[in-house]
């Protein structure tokens, strides 16, 4: 099968790649910058907000795996809208325009969440209004933009993977990684809220799945979290990371009121000084490390017949081989 | 009589009422007992339908101050076949306003009138709450050819004799008060709703509240309470004694009475005299309910539509196969009174030393005071509270009992005071005989019924005279009621026939070769009452038998050389204490315990080490461990040599049934509730279920708890979880609602809580689920030798993980676990589950 992925060249990005090529796909890329990914994929570079770009790596597509978005805890909301909306927007158009007959939207389980601990939750419907912060919101509506293109020959699924790491990952293992380094990790609390995560394989293998099982009345127009079914405390992930990273384990806490509000005002900081790098902390932050968030996995390893290959033991094995000096 | 224009016509409900569908809401018109056309507002099932399918019809009726809305639920689920027919009373809810005053016996003529206009003439059950209750009752004495049950939740119809009425009630009576509460302010209509426990949604108190907005809507709630009869001259106190006795005369008709205990106006003592004049009823007491016991127990619709669908396809009940009439309970007592009259049957400590009392003195004193029980008023068949500890005048009191047919009501301790009170309130006896601090308890807790002190019996016994003993009771009649420990919610009460207490007797006198040649250590508390019917001499060790953890060794040494004894059982507490204080024995002591031919461990699972310890300290015993409930006991039993022959295995190993009782295993589904046809399949992991003619007869006054414990027809459903393996010995994994519901299937916690207990550093551990219903994940809760508390570290959360051979989310310590008060041995899984639940949410406030 062709298949075009936007945003190839992130962590699961990547991975999707090589699970595609693994699986015999012609792979085309379609990011800003060279993703490097040899001379088996074929690469445009370019923007998914420009329609030109997208016209012309969909080609010839007969799959879409729409990763590209804007991941950020800080900037402007019209940044968001106009590469996490307009973005998808320019993409579905572009896929349907071309033929395609099976896309995959790469989501996020914070389009569904308003703030309250999800324990055991199912894949709620995305909430635009609920959402918690721009990142949220714009793939909230992205998600809802992208299920309601869908139309006969047109099947699209939205998949959420939940908090996704692995080696080589510079967003979240990278800083909370280099954090522990410093010994400037916290706990907000006592760490003991569990949250869900997803080793890179398994949530690039789940979106393999999906694309293979785009058509079926199970999956498609539908949304599914996808993670490891392993949920753990916030302080044993944490530690997990540090541990990988040689760091040691965070001890220090801090009550969750005042991460919460040291993290809203590190935020208008950022925003007051035009900051474009991550801040340490924010309000949204301090919420999600403090709030349970875990899933339903029944109906996602049902309908996609898709069960995580790597356990969090063997992903945090190799995570800390990746790691090593 | 005023008969002018309706003040207010009937109207249709508005629309919104949560729960309330609107196609329900028809208006019927009816001419009154004074031919005066009444518009009513009726809910109706077939208000839009057809009845032609129509095989039963549920009459409801509500009381004061409420609306035919108390029924919606009824509405909601009435299976096909079923219509059901809910009333608003004449100036009530949306019925007509009619500027008349109606009283009992009118408002029982409008209902006659109404179902006539209805046209419901075929077979009809009555539902009725509050006030509903007389006028329903009223109705059903009138229409006898088409009455096929009676339902009632919390009503009355007569003011028992010698008890107060209703404080809250007579006040609101007051004649200040009666217009301000009811008619002038909403405060009887709101009152009504916000004494539901738990609190009633917002929305349903509206909706209770919401035909009754303005006074001038109000005035027949205040009518209502003006027309109960405290005083013989009130005009309705005809009416309302005439359908008190009426319903005596019902006897052929079925009867369900719920019940919410907690109600301030209908308390217990309504429920006794409605259960007095309709003997047959079915009675389900909803511990912690109120008034409005239908919204206070969720369960209550349900169960009530599950006894219509009884009534409607009775179950088939499995013929118990004949059997040739066992001895009395005190047959053996007798016996050896005539055999062997100045041996010892039971040895008691007293300051410095014992008090022996042989069997012919023992016998005396039992005869005795049966005659002087009746003297007293003790009737065949009434229930009578013992509270008194282990001894002679409890052995007395309760063979006193047994002999004249009354059922004994045994409360332990181990309930607690507040378990005391529900224990005592739910089973109604109508005596209560005890020592000084347990009576002052009773009148503490203004308990019901004839008080008698211990220090009166032998006057009592002196006083019986001599007259012929009644006829022994029948092996159908009840002999005793128990209580089941309260560990997975409020105490039950147990019933058991002279029959079921008599195979007992003898399951535990073949399997375990009882002779007259032994003699029991009662050193617990249940089982102290038994040696008699043994025909075993008994001993009461010098503690205190309701807490296990005052015996001591060299007590217990004392007590086996009085008596010479042989047989033991205790509460693994008792174990754990004596071996404690076993090294304080001298060397002749120590030799007293050779005489023990048999321990048993009772009550609780009993540690492999304790069990050990108790075989070292009793070098000739067979040392042994039986499974049994309060519902059935014993089970199955096992020895140390068994348990140690096994190893380590899913569960506590509790081995074979005994010989005459049966164990099958009804698989435990994904959510966690057994549905599973009953199977003897090796490994099934699936809710016990226990078959034998010494299995109680049934939950007292649970009417619904006890449907659902038989419902697969002469099994009892124990709520244990566990697996036979492949030579059919029992495993037990836990209780079935402490199953964990992984998304991988459900998980018993024992097996998992053995191992972990196994590691270094860990002396209990539970394990519990958190999260939804099938996709919980599972949680160890620890209590390590420092006790610290918290998360555990990664080390310790690494061997734990590795140990329980399931996935873990987390480990978290615990400085101890909650357990039940009488076996300080069971673990409350389910407050542990919403502790962890709370703490691994993080935050609860959405900011």
């Amino acid at each position: 099968m062709r298949v075009l992925v936007t945003g190839g060249r992130g962590l699961l990005g990547s991975a999707v790649v090589r699970g595609l090529l693994a699986r015999g796909d012609d792979v085309t890329v379609l990011q800003r910058t060279p993703a490097g990914h040899g001379s088996a994929v074929r690469e445009i570079l370019g923007d998914v907000t420009d329609p030109e770009a997208v016209r012309s790596a969909m080609a010839g597509a007969q799959g879409v795996v729409h990763l590209a978005a804007r991941v950020s805890m800080v900037g402007e909301w019209r940044d968001f809208e106009r590469t996490n909306v307009g973005g998808t927007r320019v993409v579905v158009e572009a896929a349907r325009a071309a033929g395609v007959d099976r896309f995959v939207h790469v989501s996020s389980p914070s389009v569904a969440h308003a703030g309250d601990p999800l324990v055991g939750a199912p894949a709620g419907p995305a909430d635009p209004e609920h959402a918690r912060g721009h990142y949220a919101r714009s793939k909230a509506m992205a998600e809802l933009d992208a299920l309601s293109a869908q139309q006969s020959g047109f099947p699209v699924v939205a998949i959420r993977p939940h908090l996704v790491w692995g080696p080589g990952d510079t967003q979240l293992v990278g800083r909370i990684a280099e954090r522990a380094r410093q010994g400037r990790l916290v706990l907000i609390d006592d760490g003991a809220a569990l949250i869900d995560t997803t080793y890179v394989d398994n949530a690039a293998d789940a979106i393999v799945a999906s694309l293979a099982r785009c058509h079926r009345d199970d999956v498609r127009g539908r949304a599914f979290v996808v993670s490891n079914g392993e949920p753990r405390t916030v302080a044993e992930i944490l530690a997990l990371i540090a541990g990988a990273a040689g760091a040691p384990a965070p001890t220090r806490r801090v009550p969750y009121p005042i991460a919460r509000a040291a993290g809203a005002m590190i935020e208008r900081a950022w925003q007051r000084a035009g900051r474009a790098d991550e801040p340490p902390m924010t309000a949204f932050v301090a919420e999600q490390l403090a709030t349970a968030h875990w899933f339903d996995q029944r109906q996602t390893r049902a309908a996609l017949d898709w069960r995580p290959r790597v356990g969090l033991d063997e992903g945090f094995a190799r995570l800390a081989a990746s790691m090593a000096p | 009589m005023v008969t002018g224009p309706a003040l207010e016509p009937a109207t249709l409900p508005p629309p919104g009422l949560a729960g309330l569908e609107a196609s329900w809401s028809r208006l019927v018109t009816a001419r009154d007992a004074d031919g005066v056309r009444r518009t009513w507002h009726v809910l109706d099932t077939h208000a839009d339908r057809d009845t032609a399918d129509v095989e039963l019809t549920l009459l409801c009726v509500h009381g004061n101050p409420t609306w035919s809305y108390l029924w919606r639920r009824l509405l909601a689920e009435a299976p096909d076949g079923v219509r059901v027919v809910a009333i608003d009373h004449l100036d009530m809810g949306y019925s007509e306003r009619t500027g008349t005053v109606r009283r009992l016996a009118q408002r029982v003529e409008d209902l006659g009138c109404l179902t006539a206009a209805m046209g419901l003439d075929g077979p009809v059950v009555t539902v009725a709450h509050d006030w509903g209750g007389p006028i329903s009752l009223g109705w059903c004495l009138e229409h006898r050819a088409q009455l096929q049950g009676i339902v009632l939740l919390n009503t009355a119809v007569h003011q028992p004799a010698g008890s107060p009425s209703p404080g809250i009630i007579r006040l609101a009576r007051s004649a200040p008060l009666l217009r301000a509460n009811t008619v002038d302010t909403p405060v009887f209509v709101r009152g009504t709703t916000l004494l539901s426990r738990p609190a009633l949604s917002r929305d349903v108190v509206t909706a209770f509240a919401a035909p009754y907005r303005g006074a001038a809507r109000r005035e027949a709630i205040g009518a209502f309470v003006a027309d109960i009869p405290f005083e013989p001259s009130h005009p309705s106190a005809a009416a309302l004694d005439a359908i008190a006795d009426g319903i005596t005369s019902l006897s052929d008709v079925p009867v369900l009475l719920l019940w919410g205990p907690g109600d301030p106006v209908f308390a217990d003592r309504y429920l006794n005299d409605l259960a007095q004049r309709l003997p047959q009823a079915d009675i389900h007491r909803y511990e912690g309910a109120r008034h409005l016991v239908s919204e206070d127990a969720p369960a209550a619709i349900g169960d009530l539509l599950a006894w219509i669908d009884d009534l409607r396809r009775p179950p088939v009940v499995p013929e118990r196969p004949a059997e040739p009439p066992r001895p009395h309970m005190w047959a053996a007592l007798d016996r050896r009174a005539a055999e062997t009259p100045s041996d010892v049957a039971l040895a008691e400590p007293r300051a410095g030393g014992w008090r022996r009392i042989s069997w012919e003195l023992l016998s005396r004193n039992v005869d005795l005071l049966a005659r002087g029980l009746l003297a007293r008023g003790i009737r065949r068949g009434d229930r009578v509270a013992v509270l008194i500890p282990p001894g002679a005048d409890l052995l007395a009191v309760v063979y006193a009992c047994w002999r004249i047919g009354a059922v004994v009501v045994v409360t332990d301790a181990g309930l607690g005071v507040r378990g005391i009170h529900r224990a005592l309130r739910g089973a109604a006896p109508r005596h209560v005989i005890g020592i000084p601090r347990a009576l002052a308890l009773v009148r503490a807790l203004r308990l019901p019924g004839q008080r008698i002190a211990v220090a009166e019996l032998p006057s009592i016994a002196r006083n019986g005279g001599s007259g012929d003993l009644p006829a022994a009771p029948a092996p159908e009649d009840a002999a005793v009621v128990v209580f089941t420990s309260g560990s997975t919610g409020p105490a039950k009460g147990v019933v058991y026939l002279h029959r079921q207490v008599q195979v007992t007797r003898d399951l535990l006198a073949a399997h375990y070769a009882i002779t007259d040649a032994d003699a029991l250590v009662a050193a617990f508390a249940p089982w102290a009452v038994l040696g008699p019917a043994l025909g075993i001499a008994s001993v009461i060790p010098d503690m205190d038998v309701t807490s296990p953890r005052t015996l001591k060794a060299r007590a217990l040494a004392d007590a086996i050389r009085v008596v010479g004894g042989t047989l033991m059982w205790a509460s693994p507490a008792a174990f754990a204490s004596v071996l404690e204080s076993s090294i304080d024995l001298t060397p002749s002591e120590r030799a007293d315990f050779a005489s023990l031919r048999l321990v048993l461990g009772a009550g609780a699972p009993v540690s492999s080490s304790l069990l050990h310890g108790m075989a070292d300290l009793c070098p000739r015993a067979d040392v042994r461990t039986p499974y049994g409930m309060t519902e059935a006991l014993p089970v199955c039993d096992v020895t140390i040599d068994e348990i140690d022959a096994a190893g380590p295995g899913d569960g506590v190993l509790v081995g074979r049934p005994l010989e005459g009782v049966d164990v099958a295993i009804s698989r435990v589904d994904a959510d966690g509730v057994a549905r599973g046809a009953l199977s003897t399949t090796p490994g099934l992991l699936g809710e016990i279920v226990v078959r034998g003619a010494h299995v109680k007869e049934r939950y007292d006054r649970l009417w619904a708890t006890q449907r659902a414990s038989v419902r697969d027809g002469g099994w009892h459903r124990t709520g244990d979880v566990g697996h036979l393996d492949d030579v059919g010995r029992l495993w037990i994994g836990g209780r079935l609602s402490h199953v964990v519901t992984t998304p991988d299937g459900p998980l018993a916690p024992v097996g998992v809580e053995q191992r972990v207990e196994h590691l270094p550093g860990i002396r209990h551990a539970a394990c519990v689920g958190v999260g939804p219903v099938g996709v919980q994940a599972p949680v160890l809760v620890v209590v390590t030798d420092a006790r610290d508390e918290g998360l555990a570290d990664a080390a310790l959360t690494a061997q734990v993980r590795a140990a329980a051979g399931v996935p873990v989310a987390a480990v978290i310590r615990r400085r101890d676990l909650p357990v039940d008060i009488r076996h300080n041995s069971k673990v409350d899984r389910t407050a542990l589950s919403a502790w962890a639940s709370g703490l691994l949410a993080g935050r609860r406030d959405p900011a």
